[in-house]
């Protein structure tokens, strides 16, 4: 149903008289802006859908289309620390912060980045997980301590699951028409995910869009949060009467003598 | 079957978390203490941020623990006089522990602290009561009595300095400053490790003061408890990272393998009891020696500081 929504929206725009552009322009839409936290909660999955819209002077193009589709999480401060050796132990002895870095980092594409564009290019238009966040500032960047620590950043989170790459990720249904499902794993933060899609033909960035959707806590889960945030010492209180409660329960329950 | 966390914002295995805290639990019961220093690191290990870990186990910890006053008190084996002054002298090493744990924060140092006490509090307790059972252990085999009785008027001397009172229940006669200064010194550890502090309580009043075993175990889970409700409070205040219902799941399988530990600790002889508990321990310690000795398989790691907010 979501899909079909969707699909609708996609075709609306589609009717939309075009300002008679020279290149192609890319239209985009979500199955849904808001994913909701319950109780029963483990994650949930979101479809991009998207189109590349052409007219009669949009000129012709001898390579097929391709299509990366960046999401950024909510950002927060990330600390990346080193273990080193140090005598019989091993202690965290250098760190590396990554302010305002995204939690949640996702690429998709139509088939492996190496084969849209160029390493090069890669690096310019900030295209694939480890371009994503770099620095325009080229210098700063590139000292190698700061490549090692951001190579460590990237597998222990890939490990998490909460960055990902997915070269194949989107799934074209026609020539100019496709599709892309964001999976959202259950320890995703919450807050506002923006997805940047960029239309590729023969490595050259022909147009962008963007769109977003948040993630946030509903019903019960949205309840006590807002509680613990709000009334914190009640909240408390009330969660260590409630252990008291559960303590004396158990005695009575239990109680044979 | 998995559960949201709204607090800790991740989803959980019911039956994970009910066969952890009831696994705790029961070790909780058996030996008296509060059981924050086995759960506290497991949930950290399924992935629990640890700051929520510690203030929701404190919650855990106090539910657990009055089961046990309850059932002590009933049993007259409480005694509330040297609660009190424990409580009292806890309260100020909490304070002082918080203190600390936010320096320590500041200087980016908190983890190396956390690690080495475990390492170095958990093998030097384990490794005295070990050596301690183990001595017992012998004198009962070559025929001796377990224990060495207590002379009449022979005492150590920290327990004849001034300001001397007369403890009926826990029959003894003592100075309340060293009384006093171990329980700072265990709220302080308790602040800054997250943990009761029941484990150092209990030898503490056995090999210290001869407090009778038998008023030792109900009266430290009367201290727990107090302070425990109060962390409770304070960490919902200070940070917010008390999940509600992470506590509810982890009340449940608490008190109810309290119950049966409490119940097979009746069955278990006193020398057995010791050994178990300086074997764990001592375990516990070695997990964290382990840890800081074996060559990581990932030297990296992540943290957010306001994953806690």
């Amino acid at each position: 149903m979501r899909r079909l929504l969707a699909l609708l929206a996609l075709a609306a725009g589609l009717a939309a008289p075009a300002a008679g552009p020279r290149a192609e322009t890319l239209i985009a839409a979500m199955s849904s802006h808001q994913i909701q936290i319950t109780s029963n909660y483990t994650g949930d999955q979101l479809t991009v859908f998207g189109l590349v819209e052409r007219d009669g002077r949009t000129a012709a193009r001898g390579d097929p289309y391709d299509i990366v589709i960046t999401v950024r999480g909510p950002r927060r401060m990330l600390i990346v620390r080193e273990k080193e050796e140090m005598g019989p132990i091993w202690l965290n002895r250098t760190q590396r912060r990554f302010p305002d870095h995204p939690v949640f980092l996702s690429v998709s594409s139509n088939r492996p980045l190496g084969e849209i564009v160029s390493e090069e290019a890669a690096r310019r238009e900030r295209i694939g997980l480890a371009n994503a966040e770099r620095k325009a500032d080229y210098g700063l960047d590139f000292d190698l301590t700061t490549t090692h620590f951001r190579e460590g950043l990237l597998r222990i989170m890939e490990d998490k699951g909460l960055f990902r790459e997915e070269p194949r990720g989107v799934t074209f249904l026609s020539n100019t028409l496709f599709s892309a499902p964001i999976t959202v794993p259950a320890t995703a933060p919450t807050g506002s995910y923006d997805i940047d899609i960029v239309l590729y033909a023969g490595g050259v960035p022909l147009a962008r869009q963007s769109t977003n959707f948040e993630v946030v806590k509903s019903g019960v889960e949205q309840r006590l949060a807002w509680g613990a945030h709000e009334w914190p010492f009640f909240y408390g209180l009330a969660t260590a009467l409630l252990a008291l409660f559960f303590g004396w329960l158990a005695s009575v329950i239990f109680r044979r003598d | 079957m998995q559960i949201y966390l709204p607090i800790a914002e991740l989803p959980i295995g019911v039956l994970t978390v009910l066969g952890l805290s009831g696994a705790v639990g029961f070790i909780s019961g058996l030996f008296g203490v509060g059981g924050g220093f086995l759960l506290t690191p497991l949930l950290i290990f399924l992935d629990i941020p640890p700051a929520v870990a510690v203030a929701t186990v404190a919650a855990q910890v106090a539910g657990s623990s009055t089961t046990g006053v309850l059932t002590y008190w009933r049993r007259r084996a409480l005694d509330f006089k040297l609660g009190g002054i424990l409580v009292g002298g806890g309260i100020l090493g909490t304070v002082l522990g918080v203190l600390f744990f936010n320096l320590m924060r500041r200087l980016g140092q908190l983890e190396l602290v956390i690690t080495l006490s475990y390492v170095t509090l958990f093998t030097i307790i384990g490794g005295l009561m070990l050596y301690d059972a183990l001595r017992a252990m012998m004198r009962v085999r070559a025929g001796k009595p377990a224990r060495l009785k207590r002379l009449a008027g022979s005492h150590p001397w920290w327990m004849g300095l001034p300001l001397r009172m007369r403890f009926h229940q826990s029959k003894l006669y003592s100075s309340v400053i060293p009384i006093a200064l171990l329980a700072v010194i265990i709220g302080f550890i308790g602040a800054v490790l997250g943990v009761g502090g029941g484990f150092i309580l209990v030898p503490a009043l056995i090999y210290f003061f001869r407090v009778p075993p038998s008023v030792v175990i109900g009266t430290s889970l009367f201290q727990i408890l107090v302070t425990m409700t109060g962390a409770t409070i304070l960490h919902a205040v200070t940070n917010q990272s008390v999940d509600l219902i992470l506590a509810v799941l982890l009340l449940v399988g608490g008190v109810v393998g309290a119950q049966f530990g409490a119940r097979a600790a009746r069955n278990l002889n006193v020398e057995s009891f010791r050994l178990m508990l300086a074997l764990l321990i001592l375990s516990v310690g070695m997990r964290f020696v382990v840890e800081l000795v074996v060559t990581p398989s990932e030297p990296f790691s992540v943290v957010m500081p306001e994953s806690a907010r």
